[in-house]
């Protein structure tokens, strides 16, 4: 887009401020992303009984297992299942809003957008409480037509939750690719005599293959890595990431060695996926877009059809948020049995008994964004103007929590600073630091997409008015960045404020965070205050994405 | 204040692309020197070594007895402007001005004089609380001219400032860079592709092509007797025609591949049968009375108003370009129509048909 000339001295082989944070970003990943893979790597190539001897013991005992075999079975299928029922509903629905006219489409995206931010666990958790054993509609169905529903426990509860969760993605995408297919693309294709939903197939999907795909394996990371709701919902089916948690916290004593050959294969598969996604991907048409799809308003059942259909997945996807919201101004008694009456009686309750779990997630999150914006803006200018062997191992390391599941993130540190030089394990500090990195990727992408917008003259500029680079990019270029790097933050904000897989790992009674405190008031059936911690948790998280909605001008997400 | 810049002996290359191999140059304070050629010249290439912005692989750049190569770009003292003008979109019209002087010594009273100095002299006064986005295309290349020359810079670094301006603001434009130049004194790298805005504006041009400059002189000089082929069609357009020189003594005749004959007398000694090139512009042929020059045929004729273009094909085949003026024709000649041509040979320029290198006497590259 820019000259080729104008990079060079951006190149930077001059020592300057940004050798400087070249330097930081090498030792902040080094310490707390390669020190901990490579540890939890040299764990699983050893065992429990012969500490410092290469041994492929753990693995041997993995396989060998059917009770271990099975969990990676369970993994593997509700994580596949789930991605395809994803990508036929995202796709089915993106193809119908961007081509049709739905009425309320606007706040339909809304809502969507809404429920793919809010933490899963939520949904786990009240998808129970309206299908499980006691469900107020499997309570429903039976006193009064006799029918017992199908069980939400095991994978068909995982399944419906991960879906339904991870639907928007494919949809958030799809959508964006969709409305980047010509109009006349479909014209064409007419003109040649496909129509309907042969064209469909012939010509608009196989252009937005690439993105599908791409959404795809991002639904497959998180549900592979996903810890809350399996562990809710799941019951007997045993997945990886709670076989790597208990096996860190088992009863019968924790073997770290062990759970880390489990991350081991975790991550491995991860990567796996993640390496034929950018294989299948890489053909990206590049197409010139001239006359936006227009949606066409249909007529007859067609129209009915997609109304229901929208209608029908917006209201299950949101269905859950808006159930807790309710119940949380419900009654309970003895915390788990809901009786007559609304009051506010399970906030006071909920803040009585979780002051600080609410505390300390606005202050570790408080604290961890700033330091995200902070790193994440100067890390994203060293990979998008600094071309060399250090930046682009920087970019490695900002992806690389990509692949890395948060249990398995957790476990990462607690290794590596549970002894020795540095001991963290159950600090603050480690878990912002698990923030940070988790996190931050949000915050890096968008703001390295807005400084690629950014001419490199006006640093150019600066420089040839007397600044040297540090004075020039908080002058110049962070203020010109600040679009991208706000809209960034919210979205590394929000998915902070809801970790749970890592914080589940790394917390101490002191450091106890609301998706902490809504988990364990779950586990033990304190409905009632869990409600009210989720309705603070949701409200919050909404708040943030409204503003991020108000900032951005558009009801659209760039994940 | 101003300053001499001396290139010596750079060198520039990406990886295993050498831009420029081996130049020199020497602007002298205070002028405004052009560097002229196509694009991938390495025109602009050498304005960023000069700004510090590029690397310098090997030789030097000094500004005055300075050696600035190693000199970090925020301490060599100089102004520029860049073709996308680089305005800070978060500041103001005042603020970017102001930008520059912020960072010297100065008192708040000095620098708000200063400031409204400059923004009267580029009358953009009016529009000192705009942002950026709120400007015209001309109006933003006044702000970048500015914000250069109010930090009084030794040396004044302008990159294809009028390229993205429309022809009519270009013209507009390159006057008022040209008189704020002249009013500063401020030693002046201008780099452009456009030779007309070069001969326009600058004190001297230097010509380049692949990483080397190919003549160095004034305009008038440049323009009137180029130093080879190349300079020869970059400015202006000229027709190549083949020629043998066919008798030497006190004049060089030549017969041109067209059967056209001429006689020059501002040639360097030749000797007979020397193949050489004959650079004609367009006004340099005469439309001569039927019977005088030579025959040929009008290809295509288009009226401009002041002139006449007519594209002409010889019966060798040679196509030429000739540019006749409306007022002293004596009648305009239709597409098809017979037409004598004849040279007028003053003007004219001969080279070297294997150097391409120029063969009249006493010109210079001066590289």
């Amino acid at each position: 887009m820019f000259k080729k000339d104008s990079s060079d001295f951006l190149k930077g082989y001059r020592i300057d401020f940004w050798s400087f944070i070249t330097l930081i970003s090498l030792i902040f990943f080094g310490m707390f992303l390669i020190y901990p893979v490579s540890r939890l790597v040299i764990n699983a190539f050893q065992t429990k009984d012969a500490v410092g001897v290469f041994s492929f013991g753990n693995f041997v005992k993995f396989f060998s297992r059917a009770y271990y075999r099975s969990a990676m079975l369970n993994s593997i299928k509700v994580t596949f299942v789930a991605t395809i029922l994803t990508i036929v509903i995202g796709v089915t629905l993106a193809y119908i809003t961007t081509n049709f006219k739905i009425k309320g489409v606007k706040a339909i995206n809304i809502m969507i957008i809404i429920s793919m931010f809010s933490p899963p666990f939520i949904g786990a958790y009240s998808w129970i409480l309206m299908l499980g054993r006691a469900g107020v509609i499997t309570t429903f169905f039976k006193n009064v037509f006799g029918v017992t529903l199908p069980t939400i426990y095991g994978f068909n509860g995982i399944l419906l939750v991960f879906t339904l969760k991870l639907f928007p993605f494919i949809y958030m995408y799809t959508k964006g690719a969709l409305k980047k297919v010509d109009k006349a693309l479909g014209e064409a294709a007419e003109s040649l005599g496909d129509h309907g939903l042969r064209k469909v197939l012939k010509v608009s999907l196989p252009l937005v293959t690439p993105t599908v795909l791409a959404g795809a394996a991002i639904v497959f990371l998180r549900a592979f890595a996903d810890y809350g709701t399996p562990r809710l919902i799941g019951e007997g089916y045993t997945v990886m990431p709670v076989l790597v948690y208990n096996e860190w916290l088992s009863e019968t004593g924790s073997n770290a060695y062990f759970a880390s050959a489990i991350a081991f294969i975790m991550i491995f598969l991860a990567i796996v996926v993640f390496i034929l996604q950018m294989h299948f991907s890489r053909k990206n048409y590049n197409m010139s877009m001239l006359n936006p799809p227009e949606p066409k308003k249909l007529n007859g059942a067609g129209n009915l059809f997609a109304h229901i259909f929208v209608y029908f997945i917006t209201i299950l996807s949101v269905l859950p948020t808006v159930y807790i919201t309710i119940i949380s101004f419900k009654n309970f008694t003895g915390g788990s049995i809901m009786v007559e009456g609304f009051s506010f009686n399970n906030y006071v309750l909920a803040w009585a008994k979780a002051k600080d779990s609410i505390l300390n997630t606005f202050k570790f999150g408080i604290i961890a964004i700033v330091i995200i914006v902070l790193l994440g803006t100067m890390f994203a200018y060293v990979t998008v103007r600094k071309k060399n062997f250090f930046s682009r191992f920087l970019d490695a390391c900002i992806q690389l929590p990509y692949v890395i599941p948060g249990t398995i993130f957790g476990l990462m540190l607690l290794i590596s600073y549970n002894t020795g030089f540095l001991v963290l394990s159950g600090s603050a500090a480690l878990i912002i630091i698990s923030y940070v990195i988790r996190r931050m990727p949000y915050t890096v992408r968008s703001s390295a997409a807005i400084l690629k917008q950014i001419n490199p003259n006006i640093e150019e500029a600066s420089l040839s008015l007397g600044y040297s680079s540090m004075p020039t990019f908080f002058k110049v270029t962070m203020p010109a960045m600040i679009p991208g790097i706000v809209s960034g933050a919210i979205l590394s904000w929000i998915t902070l404020i809801q970790e749970l897989s890592s914080t589940l790992m790394l917390y101490t009674s002191k450091t106890s965070t609301m998706s902490i405190a809504i988990f364990q008031e779950v586990n033990r059936s304190a409905y009632g205050t869990a409600s009210a911690l989720s309705t603070i948790l949701t409200i919050t998280m909404v708040t943030s994405l409204l503003l991020f909605f108000k900032l951005t001008g558009n009801a659209d997400v760039d994940m | 204040m101003a300053v001499a810049i001396h290139v010596n002996n750079v060198k520039k290359q990406y990886e295993d692309n050498v831009v420029i191999r081996n130049l020199s140059v020497d602007i002298k304070s205070g002028e405004l020197f052009t560097l002229l050629g196509p694009s991938g010249c390495g025109k602009t290439t050498l304005l960023r070594m000069i700004a510090g912005f590029n690397s310098i692989e090997a030789g030097t750049i000094a500004f005055d007895d300075k050696i600035i190569n190693d000199v970090p770009v925020y301490k060599r003292n100089f102004g520029m402007v860049f073709q996308s003008y680089a305005i800070f979109p978060n500041m103001t019209v005042y603020r970017n001005v102001e930008y520059g002087l912020k960072n010297k010594k100065l008192s708040k009273v000095e620098i708000k004089k200063r400031v409204n100095e400059i923004l009267d002299i580029v009358q953009l006064a009016e529009y000192k609380d705009r942002y950026p986005n709120k400007l015209s295309g001309g109006q933003q290349q006044r702000v970048a001219l500015a914000r250069a020359v109010v930090v009084q810079p030794e040396v004044l670094l302008m990159d294809e400032p009028l390229s993205n301006l429309d022809a009519k603001l270009r013209v507009e434009m390159r006057t008022v860079i040209s008189r704020i130049q002249k009013e500063l004194g401020i030693t002046t790298v201008y780099v452009t592709h456009d030779q007309e805005e070069a001969l326009a504006i600058s004190d001297r041009i230097a010509v380049m092509n692949k990483g080397d400059i190919y003549h160095c002189d004034t305009p008038e000089r440049i323009y009137s007797r180029p130093y080879n082929t190349f300079v020869a069609n970059f400015i202006g357009s000229s027709s190549m025609i083949d020629g043998t020189v066919t008798a030497v003594g006190n004049t060089t005749k030549i017969k041109m591949a067209t059967g056209l004959e001429i006689e020059m007398n501002n040639m360097v000694p030749l000797e007979v049968g020397h193949k050489v090139i004959v650079g004609v512009r367009p006004e340099e042929f005469i439309v001569a009375p039927e019977g005088r020059g030579k025959k040929s045929i009008v290809k295509l004729k288009q009226f401009l108003g002041k002139n006449i273009k007519y594209d002409v094909v010889f019966e060798d085949g040679t196509e030429i370009e000739v540019c006749s003026d409306t007022n002293s024709a004596e009648r305009i000649y239709e597409s098809g129509e017979k037409i004598y041509i004849s040279v007028n040979t003053k003007h004219i320029n001969v080279f070297d048909k294997e150097s391409k290198i120029t063969l009249i006497k006493g010109v210079h590259s001066n590289v």
